[in-house]
């Protein structure tokens, strides 16, 4: 089996996998009732501030920013790189690239480093602050290693040994419409969408799940409304048999 | 105080956070509930003998249940945040009572049954097997959490560890293990109608008698009356509000504002308890029981507003609960809840807060205060958690950290809020929460009310505070047993009303009678 055919298998396998299984999760999510009102207050009252609340929260890490200024710092950091990083790699997907992919690509070039220095703070933090230390689990440790190491091999690849971009997106391109390319036998590449596609397969059996679930928090996501509406999960509405004091 | 059996730990003047000690508070355990308490709310007496397999289906079954609980097992990054702000932590440095650790307690179990990463990696994701040590640990640890919410202000995510607690709770119960303190109550609540048992004679008795004694303070014929039909208010208070110190004074208080506008009222002696701990232990049955004796009592009386007293998690229920539990509120389906509707002024379809009782006759103008009658009190408020994390008052968000505040401003001179990181929404719980008010845990609630007291001390230095102002019956009955430990007398503590009755100016009719 060609490395070509062998890594299609392993990006549809992985593509497969996170659609399927994020979709199950989050399935999952929305059709668990709550059945009481608990936004953490004080909270919006409406749904657009709920939008508001959340839009917050997501792009900002509002509660975090609260909470501790360091964890916010790399944290955000760490998020917003990732998020230039992806968008930059948008390239390798469409033909031709749109117009502000092409305007993101050198933000998305330096923000690699960023998001590697970011993940090195959260990861130090792992060691240095005896509470996180204690909380710490051997993959709390693992995923920020497989952060940085798809962070350090796209660094690699970019600034220190090019690979066959060229190449690679034929690669991909090809794959979304079913049409193998061959793929550059390079092995800083090879690692590089190993760690990617482990990070896709991974994503909806592990703690990833935060940023699907935070949409579904009920403390975040709930408006503050319970003298305007009666809020009444199936469930509970079973439980009503309709005497006084049953 | 007796001589206590731990070290109380020392007020320094600035917050700090502790090591991690493991272990530290391991051996604080509640008494366990008996058979019959147990039986009494529903639950077996004593580990059943599938324990594992009923843990685990009530596990599942909750998942199922409550959006909540499977959303807050996922998402945790353990990333820190909350790990710093329990008070049970920071008064103790137990690294199982920071937030994370108290959710991994079950996360861990979780993981192992119900996730693909636990069942077939479970050391790399920290998944466990649940043993009966581990249930025996979620037993000590799920009862040195208050619920006060205080760390799903800072989630990321908004996880909130109350949610877990319950679910934990509800869990131990379903195998046998309950806790004698919030069980017994809630079993009296059930029976008798208060947390206390107090019968309906012994009350009607007990109201009597402080009739006579504002009479005799105040010369003002202030009524206490109880299931008075056809009244306008029905008044729900937490029932220490008839027995205990300084509880009681806030009851006096809460009278004295009907008196001065002459409103017409009720207290029940079916709904004679505000307080609903059902919350407490993640039971929505019986929660829901004991919500729906308020609204069977507001159906008899046949009341047009109902008015809930200073009480925190009585509050929340009342506020975010009730008409989700019994329809007291707008949009209420079943025969009960439509013709409570019907009955209730159309102005106050859902309960109201005695302080935005109080705070609206203020705005208008109704009540008259000496101020200077508080002039001894340097006052403090508190922000009750439940309260400040878990309901609101008046229509705008954060109202329940502005009126409270309002209402004190409006009666006394001298207040002073604490260290801001220490109120409002960032409020430290006073350490009694959540079924944890047990002489059995006095060592957890002494140590959780560190926090607090180290803020409190602070005012006490910087402004001579002497006075800490309080909406919640628990917190006055933890802090009245707790401030001493810190060095400050019990009669620092009191509640917001009793400041209102000690300024409301009163008619003294025997003044009037003697000008006749």
């Amino acid at each position: 089996m060609s490395l070509t055919v062998l890594y299609a298998i392993v990006f549809y396998a992985a593509t497969a996998i996170l659609i399927g299984g994020l979709a199950y999760k989050i399935s999952s999510y929305a059709r668990t009732p709550a059945p009481l009102k608990i936004p953490t207050t004080p909270a919006p009252t409406t749904m657009g501030g709920v939008v508001l609340r959340m839009a917050r929260e997501v792009a900002l890490f509002e509660s975090l920013f609260k909470s501790n200024k360091w964890i916010w710092l790399l944290g955000w950091l760490f998020h917003v790189s990732l998020l230039l990083v992806a968008l930059r790699h948008l390239r390798y997907f469409t033909e031709p690239v749109w117009f502000w992919v092409v305007w993101a690509q050198p933000f998305g070039m330096y923000a690699g480093f960023a998001m590697v220095a970011g993940l090195g703070g959260l990861w130090a933090r792992r060691f240095l602050v005896d509470r996180v230390r204690y909380i710490s689990t051997p993959s709390d440790h693992l995923i920020l290693a497989l952060l940085i190491g798809i962070g350090m091999t796209g660094l690699g690849m970019k600034f220190v040994a090019h690979t066959d971009v060229v190449a690679v997106k034929a690669f991909f391109l090809g794959l979304m419409v079913f049409d193998l390319q061959p793929l550059p036998a390079d092995p800083v590449l090879l690692l590089h969408l190993s760690l990617v596609a482990l990070l896709m397969t991974i994503f909806p059996i592990s703690k990833l799940l935060h940023a699907p679930g935070i949409f579904f928090s009920p403390t975040r996501n709930q408006a503050d409304n319970p003298r305007e509406r009666r809020h009444l999960s199936p469930w509970a509405a079973k439980l009503e048999t309709g005497s006084k004091a049953e | 105080m007796a001589a206590p059996q731990f070290e109380v730990p020392k007020l320094t003047g600035y917050a700090e956070t502790p090591a991690v000690k493991e272990g530290a508070s391991a051996h604080i355990k509640s008494f366990p509930a008996s058979e019959s308490v147990q039986a009494a709310i529903g639950f077996p007496g004593g580990l059943v003998e599938d324990w594992h397999d009923k843990a685990i289906a009530k596990m599942g079954d909750l998942l199922n249940r409550y959006r909540s609980l499977r959303v807050f097992m996922d998402a945790c990054v353990h990333c820190g945040a909350c790990t710093d702000k329990c008070h049970y932590f920071l008064g103790t440095g137990d690294p199982k009572n920071m937030p994370v650790a108290r959710q991994d307690l079950m996360r861990q179990v979780y993981r192992r049954h119900f996730t693909f990463a636990g069942k077939y990696f479970p050391a790399l994701v920290g998944a466990k097997d649940l043993t009966e040590d581990l249930l025996q640990e979620w037993y000590t640890y799920y009862y040195q959490c208050s619920e006060c919410r205080r760390c799903s202000v800072f989630c990321p995510y908004g996880i909130d560890t109350a949610e877990v607690t319950m679910a934990g709770r509800e869990i131990l119960d379903t195998v046998g293990i309950g806790q004698k303190y919030t069980n017994e109550i809630m079993g009296k609540l059930h029976k008798i109608g208060n947390n206390l048992g107090l019968p309906g004679p012994a009350l009607a008795n007990t109201l009597e008698g402080l009739e006579e004694d504002i009479l005799d303070a105040t010369g003002a014929p202030v009524k206490l009356p109880i299931d008075v039909k056809g009244a306008e208010i029905l008044l729900v208070t937490p029932s220490a509000d008839f027995f205990s110190e300084p509880h009681v004074e806030s009851l006096v208080g809460y009278a004295k504002v009907f008196h001065a506008t002459g409103a017409s009222w009720t207290l029940s002696s079916k709904a004679s308890e505000a307080g609903n701990f059902g919350m407490f232990i993640g039971s929505y049955e019986n929660m829901r029981r004991a919500a729906l004796r308020i609204r069977e009592a507001a159906l008899e009386l046949g009341v047009k507003r109902i008015v809930v007293g200073e009480c925190g998690h009585a509050w929340r229920v009342a506020y975010s609960f009730w008409n989700t539990l019994t329809g007291v509120g707008a949009g209420g389906a079943d025969p009960f809840s439509i013709e409570l509707q019907k009955q209730l002024d159309s102005r106050y379809p859902a309960p109201q807060h005695i302080c935005e009782y109080t705070y609206d006759l203020i705005q208008q103008g109704k009540l008259n205060f000496d101020k200077s009658l508080n002039d001894h009190r340097v006052i403090t408020f508190h922000d009750s958690c439940n309260v400040a994390r878990g309901a609101r008052m008046s229509d705008m968000p954060g109202g329940q950290f502005v009126i409270p505040r309002e209402v004190i401003k409006a009666v006394a001179n001298n207040f002073h809020d604490m260290a801001e990181e220490t109120i409002g929404e960032s409020t430290f719980c006073c350490g009694g929460g959540g079924g944890i008010l047990s002489d059995d845990l006095m060592e957890i609630r002494v140590k959780g009310a560190l926090p607090r007291m180290e803020a409190f001390n602070n005012v006490v230095q910087e402004h001579k505070v002497n006075f800490l102002a309080l909406i919640c019956a628990i917190c006055k009955a933890q802090f009245t047993k707790v401030v001493p430990y810190y060095g400050f007398d019990m009669s620092m503590v009191g509640g917001v009303h009793q400041l209102v009755s000690t300024a409301i100016l009163l008619v003294d009719e025997r003044e009037n009678e003697n000008q006749e």
